[in-house]
């Protein structure tokens, strides 16, 4: 259901373009009753595997939710939500009619990517995934956008290629593509290791791991705001999953060399990013690099490897989520009612937008890992791991980006305390965009404090049970 | 959840609500603001009174919220020690929200202002309540994140620049203390405040890393309690609104520091185990050398807020340093001077408020005579400064007196030329103020003079530092009975000392 119904959906929206604001959101609230009726399910009975068309494993279309998948589905339901929401304020009335069906396709995919029980599906909704979030970046118009999105569609494309080049190998191999399976049959071979390359490669591109982020900046700073908030929170969040299920469930077993190697891409990233957003002087490309160091921090789980670690980084990526969601927000609030996002101009703005200013500095203490935040409580839960397995310097480059990245927020909060005159004039921004992103940033902020829950959550169908954990 | 449970949430809630409602209210509903803050300050300080009557007959708050997986709870908890510590926010608070209405009326942006200064208390009565290391971390970060915007609230480049340096000591600060943190709850498991100290019985292999940690802990409490080498942010702070600098240097922040430094020698090392760690020794020095270097460094200031910013760095280390001597004496020194430090300092800055919202007066030089013109105000800051000097029988002769004592007791007779120096030093940079005030002829003219009728100031100005004046006076004559500062600590201090 939580697939068909954005599919549905989409049809309806594009078959009455003149209608695609009020049917988008009925759809969108739709899907998150879906998704919330799925994870009553889940939490009531457990993992749930459901073969669609009644064909079992090998043959058919497998569908399955743990609780890995279902805080996936409710991150993007919840974010897909607000960024529904936002965008109903947003677009002017023809671009709507190509937006909505064009985000509703993509929820549909990330959808079904987080629910995939085999990795060739995985490599199609990954795929259907890019497409629609390429669409969407050229959404902006202008030569700014279509060169970034055409770099996004070669990016997309080459990673997903890859990644399709390391299915085969192991369908090849094993003959199968279905995760559990596979799980079974895998056994170290020269045919596996270079899958496990082919498809890491594939997806760090796709995560935009340094120093695969290159294209990451520009797209999503110039897409428009709810675009750039879907895919910095939501459409990253699909390639980091299936690398996830992958290292999780698939190759459980092998070398902590390539984990080290992926901690090590993580914290370079970390750093790079924070330095870049640091320098940075528009509002929209800070927050972009912001992402990339955001998405390092995942990848310092890799090394550490025990469940407490995978499970703190899973929580940076919800907090990231719903953070970096309120942040582009915040920042398109500028950017409509100011017509720039030129941080050295920003008081003038800002000091008119207390909400959304708001939103973007309780993001920012998520991102930066203050206490109480999610973010803090993903970086306690990474920091605990980091000691207790005695690597004190993944310790140390958490606390470094931490440090940066309040740099990068202060820079822009700082420009909020200026005595720059304050005009009552109207302002031009809807209630809804505001307080959008001032709910969804709260979210991110209230996370830190009711952890036990979605942290319960994580173990339903023991994703963490197997193999590395610890 | 019960009523002994729930009291310590609704203390922290009687700021935290109206803090978050004043956010929303228009900027001229002047009314309803006043009426909120001063609802919550009251409240507030019936509650504590509550809990004071309640921790004395042995009663247990405890308040605990699963935080953290691992068992890591968000704690309250009230016991005599953090007792000391709330009463003085709540009362103190009290006192400058009053101040605070006289001083902003009329200014841009007070709905942010109050809104902030709210839940920069609440941040505080959060760090007095925490019941371990996590909460306090928590509340910590919280404080240092609401006391920004108070910090540049004028918006001047100056004051920017302020915010600017006093983000990047804190915010460092707060990351050596995270990691001491978790550092230390990876040796030793669930750490929760215990009057006793709770890492005794650890290994012997493990010491070099607790002394580590001490270092890491002590660095990042060290930030806000302005220990020399990391004060640098604190005398550009006072750029802040009057009401801001005396909140900030006499209740919350620098305490918040010290306290802190309290908690972690006294309840999680334990005063004896971190004295046989040899850490406290080191501690006791960069002490002594932070008392020296502030009152040295306030002798050359001419601006007056500046001169009191630096004799902040030098009294504060007080505390530290009575921590820092292992003995029972210099402990109850230390604690009392938590107390008395905020009520002096507070009425000082108080004064200098008034000097410039009134006269235009900001630095000493343009002092003389000044008495004669406000002399409520002037009087008021006499006796913060000579209680700051130690005269007898004032509050601060009562905490010198204890640290002294304390000293000799505990062997350390060092320590004593440090006090006997610096009280001279304090002479040396408050005396000439208070001459120049009272026997100066006065000016034709004051720089920037706001005539209030008959009275020398705005009431809501005059009243708040009269009011601490007369409190360093009583907290210092009536030293011995029951409830001052002084007996409390004594309580206090039987509890950790007790064989």
């Amino acid at each position: 259901m939580a697939i068909l119904l954005p599919l549905a959906g989409v049809l309806v929206c594009f078959l009455w373009p003149r209608r695609a604001k009020p049917l988008g959101l009925v759809t969108a609230l739709g899907v998150v009753v879906c998704v919330a009726g799925l994870g009553w399910q889940v939490v009531e009975q457990g993992a749930q595997r459901y073969a669609v068309g009644g064909w079992g494993a090998p043959l058919g279309i497998d569908l399955y939710a743990d609780g890995l998948s279902l805080l996936m589905l409710m991150v993007t339901a919840v974010v897909g939500l607000g960024i529904s929401v936002y965008s109903s304020g947003y677009f002017g009335r023809k671009t709507a009619a190509v937006f909505w069906p064009l985000w509703l396709f993509l929820w549909a995919a990330l959808n079904a990517l987080f629910l995939s029980a085999d990795i060739f599906n995985l490599y199609v909704t990954l795929e259907l995934l890019g497409l629609s979030a390429v669409a969407l970046v050229a959404l902006a118009g202008g030569a700014d956008a279509l060169t970034a999105a055409m770099r996004y569609l070669l990016v997309s494309l080459l990673g997903s290629l890859f990644y399709l080049l390391g299915v085969a190998l192991l369908y090849h191999s094993f003959g199968s593509v279905d995760i559990v399976i596979l799980a079974e049959r895998v056994e170290p071979s020269p045919a596996v290791w270079a899958a496990v390359g082919l498809m890491s490669a594939g997806l760090l591109l796709k995560t935009a791991v340094f120093p695969l982020h290159f294209w990451l900046p520009p797209a999503h700073a110039s897409a428009p705001a709810p675009v750039s908030a879907m895919l910095s929170a939501l459409v990253v969040m699909a390639s980091f999953y299936i690398l996830l299920r992958l290292w999780l469930e698939i190759f459980p077993l092998n070398g902590a060399a390539l984990g080290q190697l992926f901690g090590l891409l993580g914290a370079a990233a970390v750093l790079w990013g924070g330095i870049q957003a640091l320098r940075q002087t528009r509002l929209k490309l800070l927050i972009a690099y912001s992402t990339v160091a955001q998405l390092g921090y995942l990848f310092l789980a890799f090394p550490l490897g025990t469940s407490f670690a995978w499970k703190g980084a899973l929580y940076l990526l919800v907090s990231h989520a719903l953070a970096k969601a309120a942040m582009f927000m915040a920042a398109g609030n500028i950017l409509r009612f100011g017509g720039h996002d030129r941080i050295a101009d920003l008081d003038r703005v800002a000091q008119r937008l207390p909400l959304t200013l708001t939103a973007f500095t309780l993001a920012g203490i998520s991102s930066m890992g203050l206490p109480p935040s999610g973010g803090f409580t993903g970086k306690w839960m990474l920091l605990d791991a980091a000691l207790y397995t005695g690597q004190w310097w993944w310790a140390l480059t958490l606390i470094l980006g931490g440090l940066l990245a309040a740099a990068y927020v202060f820079k822009v909060v700082g420009y909020a305390f200026t005595p720059a005159e304050v005009t009552h004039e109207a302002s031009v921004v809807p209630a809804r965009m505001e307080w959008t992103a001032l709910l969804l940033a709260l979210a991110a902020v209230l996370l830190g404090l009711f952890t036990p829950w979605p942290l319960a959550l994580l173990d339903i169908g023991f994703p963490f049970g197997g193999g590395y954990a610890g | 959840m019960n009523w002994d449970s729930g009291l310590l949430l609704l203390i922290l809630a009687t700021s935290l609500l109206p803090g978050l409602v004043i956010f929303f209210l228009p900027e001229e509903r002047v009314d309803i603001r006043t009426t909120l803050n001063m609802a919550g300050a009251v409240i507030k300080l019936v509650l504590v009174g509550v809990v004071i009557w309640g921790v004395l007959h042995g009663h247990q708050y405890e308040t605990r919220l699963p935080l953290l997986p691992g068992g890591l709870d968000l704690v309250l908890h009230a016991d005599a020690e953090s007792v000391l510590f709330v009463t003085l926010s709540t009362v103190l608070w009290l006192v400058t929200t009053i101040y605070a209405i006289g001083y902003l009326e009329g200014s841009p942006h007070r709905s942010r202002f109050f809104g902030f200064f709210s839940l920069c208390v609440t941040a505080t009565v959060g760090v007095a309540l925490a019941g371990n290391l996590i909460t306090f971390l928590l509340f910590y970060e919280l404080l240092t994140l609401s006391t920004y915007p108070l910090i540049v609230h004028r918006g001047t480049e100056e004051a920017r620049q302020a915010g600017r340096i006093y983000l990047r000591y804190t915010i460092a600060g707060g990351a050596l203390l995270l990691v001491g943190t978790v550092w230390l709850y990876n040796v030793a498991g669930c750490v929760e405040f215990n009057h006793r100290g709770v890492l005794a019985w650890l290994d012997d292999s493990d010491r070099e890393a607790l002394t580590a940690i001490f270092v890491l802990l002590i660095a990042g409490l060290g930030v806000k309690a302005a220990l020399v080498p990391l004060h640098g942010w604190l005398p550009r702070a006072m750029v802040a609104p009057a009401p801001v600098s005396a909140l900030l240097h006499a209740v919350a922040i620098v305490k918040a520091g010290a306290f802190g430094i309290a908690r972690v020698v006294d309840d999680v090392y334990g005063v004896e185990f971190a004295a046989s760690l040899g850490v406290t020794g080191p501690l006791a020095v960069l002490a002594a050398t932070t008392i020296i270097y502030g009152s040295l460094r306030a002798l050359f200031q001419d601006n007056l807020k500046r001169r009191l910013a630096y004799s902040t760095v030098s009294q504060v280390s007080y505390i530290v340093l009575g921590i820092a001597i292992v003995g029972p004496i210099a402990t109850i020194g230390g604690l009392v001077h938590l107390v008395h430090q905020g009520v002096m300092k507070i009425t000082l800055f108080f004064c200098a408020g008034n000097l410039a919202e009134t006269l235009g007066v900001h630095n000493i030089s343009d002092m003389n005579g000044v008495g004669r013109r406000m002399p409520w105000t002037m009087a008021a800051f006499t006796i913060g400064a000579l209680g700051m000097i130690g005269v007898p029988p004032l509050a601060g002769f009562i905490s010198k007196w204890h640290l002294g004592l304390g000293a000799l007791d505990a062997g350390q007779d060092w320590v004593v030329v440090i006090l006997a120096g610096s009280s001279l030093l304090n002479a040396g940079y408050f005396l000439p103020v208070l001459y120049a005030a009272w026997f100066k002829a006065p000016p034709d003219a004051w720089p920037a003079e706001r005539s209030y009728g008959r009275r020398e100031t705005a009431w809501a100005l005059l009243a708040p530092p009269v009011v601490t004046a007369l409190l360093t006076l009583a907290v210092g004559l009536l030293a011995s009975a029951p409830f001052s500062p002084l007996q409390w600590a004594r309580f206090i201090t039987t509890q950790e000392y007790a064989p």
